[in-house]
């Protein structure tokens, strides 16, 4: 097994002596006190992804998403002007939920010309103006140019969009994101418009889903299965390099690709599609790779595992990409969402090969979405019976104990702030 | 009754009308709802015909699929599908996930 290098150090944990080695609490994933604290503090204050711009591809192209932790739908709107903005899905008249079908928890897409409000027909163009009122004679003092929608802070990196509910950002989202994130600027996301959605409603705090798939140490113990049982030799998994800035991680891994193993490392169905657990053997050429890819410079280089605050991950295997996203609906459940994107296939034979990557990244999520709520009760209890207050970490699990860290600082900070106002 | 699959793949026609699903979402369906035994015969019959049935669908435009090329396609995508509870968990469902659910919202056509 192939040994990486630390920090002088010793570990990666000790290279960030902020975060100490101490056995760390999970009361953060099961306190519903704590869970009240994140919405304000980091929901309602952190850029937040919500889509992609090829989501919003025409003007008038829309979409909405639903934001449980910070109380809110939002509609996400290309205007007629070519801007991408954000509002509140909400009627100013009488509260009415604006752009929903059938069923007003449910998220929507589509396209218009207005919005128009299903109740008494208020309608609004989609820089969020109020246009037309019915018998607006009958009102009292109605200002239309101050009854517009609410709007909510915008902004787009990489073709990814964010959205910021605070009234006043403390950070741009450049700033937010900081270089490590940044300076995957020009990677060819804007090409991989084949894609993979995947939902489920999970029951565990949203941090302990992040956490396992921000840690490798649990894949020979969890999911021994990714190479089958002839070559199942037991050992544990190093990860090559781990880097924080901010609040956001990395960790890189590195090693033979699994394609130039010996063939009995892959399954019959990964040897007839050339694809499986790491995708297409041979994804496209992405030409120059951007700075912020592989910046441990790993040899021979994995998969870049980048997690940005609060919720969402993306994981780049050079030429595809998969991305997560972890929207708290309770202190004990999440809604995921997966995204296998892919350059769109120009063959059957590359078709298949992105269906066999999205096939086993079900097998495999799906074993992680189970473990957790196992993970959730039993630490429910913990708590609960007060049995265990701390739990060990280790080098290989940085990220988990930077993240659980971020996230108890941001938290700090926002008391300390208004506590101070 | 016609034929769903190209004259060649005549040998995996039993189950094609069971397997020839266009959608995720049916084909766990479908998995989840059949027996091992059945799984394991489709499997047995489609694996060692995968790498011609993937030939022969290749030598198409992926835009203009004829209908029983189509249908082949679907099957392999069912081969993808199933192949893991013969592979690895010898059973329909991914061990320990009787409270998970992942549903897939989006996919490419075809």
């Amino acid at each position: 097994m192939a040994r990486w290098p630390k920090p002088p150090e010793g570990s990666w944990t000790e290279h960030y002596p902020e975060l100490g080695t101490a056995p760390i609490s999970f009361e953060d994933s099961v306190s519903p006190e704590f869970y009240e604290l994140e919405r304000e503090a980091i929901f309602k204050r952190a850029w937040l992804n919500v889509g992609r711009v090829e989501q919003l591809p025409r003007k008038g192209s829309y979409f909405t998403k639903e934001i449980e932790v910070a109380d809110t739908s939002l509609v996400i709107v290309h205007g007629l002007d070519g801007q991408i903005r954000a509002f509140h899905n909400m009627c100013r008249h009488r509260g009415n939920k604006l752009m929903w079908n059938d069923f007003p928890r449910e998220e929507t897409s589509g396209t218009c010309r207005q919005f128009t409000c299903k109740y008494h027909g208020w309608r609004y163009d989609l820089q969020g103006r109020l246009n037309f009122v019915q018998q607006e004679g009958e009102f009292f003092d109605l200002d239309k140019d101050a009854t517009g929608l609410a709007p909510v802070h915008c902004e787009v990196w990489s073709g990814f969009v964010f959205v910021n509910l605070a009234p006043e950002p403390e950070q741009t989202l450049t700033e937010f994101l900081g270089p490590m994130i940044t300076d995957l600027d020009g990677y060819p996301f804007d090409k991989m418009t084949e894609r993979y959605v995947f939902q489920g409603d999970n029951h565990s705090n949203w941090k302990l889903f992040a956490d396992a798939f921000q840690e490798y140490y649990h894949v020979p113990s969890l999911h021994p299965q990714q190479v089958p049982a002839p070559v199942r030799t037991g050992a544990g998994f190093e990860c090559a390099h781990f880097q924080l800035d901010g609040p956001h991680r990395l960790v890189s891994t590195g090693g033979a690709r699994r394609w130039t193993l010996p063939p009995e490392y892959m399954y019959p169905i990964e040897r007839t599609t050339r694809s499986g657990l790491v995708g297409p053997w041979e994804s496209p050429d992405i030409g120059e790779p951007p700075p912020g890819l592989n910046p441990g410079k790993i040899d021979p280089w994995g998969i870049d595992n980048f997690q940005i605050f609060p919720n969402v991950e993306i994981l780049i295997y050079r030429g595809w990409y998969l991305m997560y996203r972890y929207w708290p609906t309770s202190p004990g459940s999440h809604r995921f969402e997966g995204m296998l994107c892919f350059q769109p296939a120009t063959t059957v034979r590359e078709r298949i090969e992105h269906e066999v990557a999205a096939v086993v990244f079900k097998e495999f999520a799906l074993q992680d979405a189970g473990m957790l709520t196992g993970t959730q009760t039993a630490l429910e209890s913990a708590y609960a019976n007060k049995i265990i207050e701390g739990f060990p970490v280790n080098d290989q699990e940085v990220l988990v104990r930077h993240f659980h860290h971020v996230v108890a600082a941001w938290v700090r900070d926002h008391q300390r702030k208004a506590a101070a106002s | 009754m016609t034929a769903l699959l190209p004259a060649a793949f005549a040998g995996l026609e039993p189950f094609a009308a069971a397997w020839c699903l266009p959608t995720e979402a049916e084909r766990y369906a479908k998995r989840l709802a059949t027996p091992m035994s059945d799984i394991q015969a489709f499997y047995d019959a489609a694996t060692p015909r995968a790498e011609a049935a993937l030939a022969h669908c290749d030598a198409y435009p992926l835009d203009d699929l004829p209908e029983d090329v189509l249908h082949l396609m679907h099957l392999l995508y069912s081969l993808v599908a199933i192949s893991f509870c013969v592979e690895a968990w010898s059973q329909q469902r991914v061990p320990d996930t009787g409270a998970a659910a992942l549903d897939c919202l989006i996919e490419p056509v075809p």
